[in-house]
């Protein structure tokens, strides 16, 4: 009973990525849009939360904020749209961190 | 029944200064009459919802807090409120209203609706739902 | 995989209509079903037809309608949520005295069971909000 964990707000702005990845299980996966994709950039101190998930950022929001894949953390996976899709159909339930 | 589901409502952002809290609630009363499984977790801001002793009549909106003590009667009876949020923002369950259901099992006796549990208890009790309403 | 998707935001001020209508393409390109697109809170007002945004930017509202139109989808306004922030179809301007209607295309506006309703019938329910 895996769970996708949704979030699109800064970590720099406000706790989602932290409650996020404090109640998430080891199945779950975390997807980053929005703003949240500022949380996978590589030494940034909201990276040190992402550390021990399965984590995934959405490309076109990336792309869109002018941060390169290089920039990333190293463990983060980068998908589109339809790997979004995958990711609501591979786990059971969406939890949506707004 | 397979076509009853286990509902968890999130609540998550303090009343008044949004109106998301009380259109949650709205949403908690209509889907009450639907007749699944539901429970209600309050964490982070979302603890501010439960606060007793809330006066709005000099901001001009509906207090809707005396709703939150009329969910037992529709057979809404689990409601967690996680430890962390509370103790972060200097609470204890003292400070939350007293909510409460009776048992129709137990000759209508009185019984607690709130369950106070830990981010990770939470984290377990979002795993065995079905379907994670957010607002 | 059937999908309700809610939008919690209205357009423009949030990415959220945006995020949600690309991922409700993608998923339809995938050949899953959308059982309904519910727009609640301030998402109501992606289903006004008076928008007008500058030539050069997107027409999210209008794009929700030709999404709808080609695919056949229930896009649902809440009327609770839609009465506070002045949606109005024919039949809420005749019950409510209103001199006006301002619903797009391809919208209807309907109760909050009808979320709830979405959330029982669907495999996955997917909420974007702010």
């Amino acid at each position: 009973m895996s769970m996708l964990h949704l979030v699109n707000k800064s970590p720099y702005e406000n706790n989602n990525v932290s409650t996020a990845s404090s109640t998430m299980r080891s199945d779950d996966v975390m997807l980053l849009i929005e703003d949240a994709v500022y949380a996978a950039v590589k030494g940034g101190k909201a990276s040190t939360m992402l550390e021990g998930h399965k984590v995934s950022v959405l490309g076109p929001d990336l792309a869109a904020r002018g941060i390169a894949e290089d920039k990333l953390a190293s463990d983060v996976d980068v998908i589109d749209y339809a790997g979004f899709v995958d990711l609501v159909e591979s786990n059971d339930k969406v939890q949506s961190w707004l | 029944m397979s076509d009853t589901k286990k509902f968890l409502y999130i609540n998550r952002k303090a009343p008044y200064g949004t109106i998301y809290a009380w259109e949650s609630l709205e949403v908690v009363l209509i889907g009450a009459a639907f007749e699944q499984d539901v429970s209600l977790a309050f964490m982070d801001d979302g603890v501010y919802q439960l606060m007793k002793g809330q006066d709005t009549s000099a901001i001009g909106m509906k207090n809707f807090s005396p709703t939150y003590a009329a969910l037992g009667d529709y057979e809404i009876t689990k409601i967690f409120v996680e430890k962390e949020s509370l103790e972060e923002r200097g609470l204890t369950l003292d400070d939350l209203q007293h909510l409460v259901w009776e048992d129709e099992d137990e000759d209508w006796a009185e019984k607690d609706s709130i369950r106070l549990v830990s981010r990770a208890e939470l984290g377990d009790v979002m795993a065995e739902q079905d379907v994670l309403f957010n607002f | 995989m059937k999908l309700t998707i809610q939008i919690n935001e209205g357009p423009y001020q949030h990415q959220s209509a945006d995020s949600a209508y690309f991922f409700a393409k993608a998923a339809l390109d995938k050949g899953h079903e959308i059982f309904r697109i519910f727009f609640y809170h301030d998402g109501v007002n992606n289903g006004t037809r008076l928008t007008t945004p500058p030539q050069d930017d997107r027409n999210i509202v209008s794009r929700w309608t030709e999404l709808a139109q080609e695919h056949d989808i229930d896009m649902v306004l809440c009327v609770a949520a839609a009465q506070r922030r002045g949606i109005v179809d024919d039949g809420e301007a005749e019950r409510n005295g209103k001199d006006a209607t301002n619903i797009a295309p391809g919208f209807r506006i309907s109760g909050l069971g009808q979320l709830v309703e979405g959330g029982i019938q669907s495999d996955r329910l997917v909420v974007f909000g702010d």
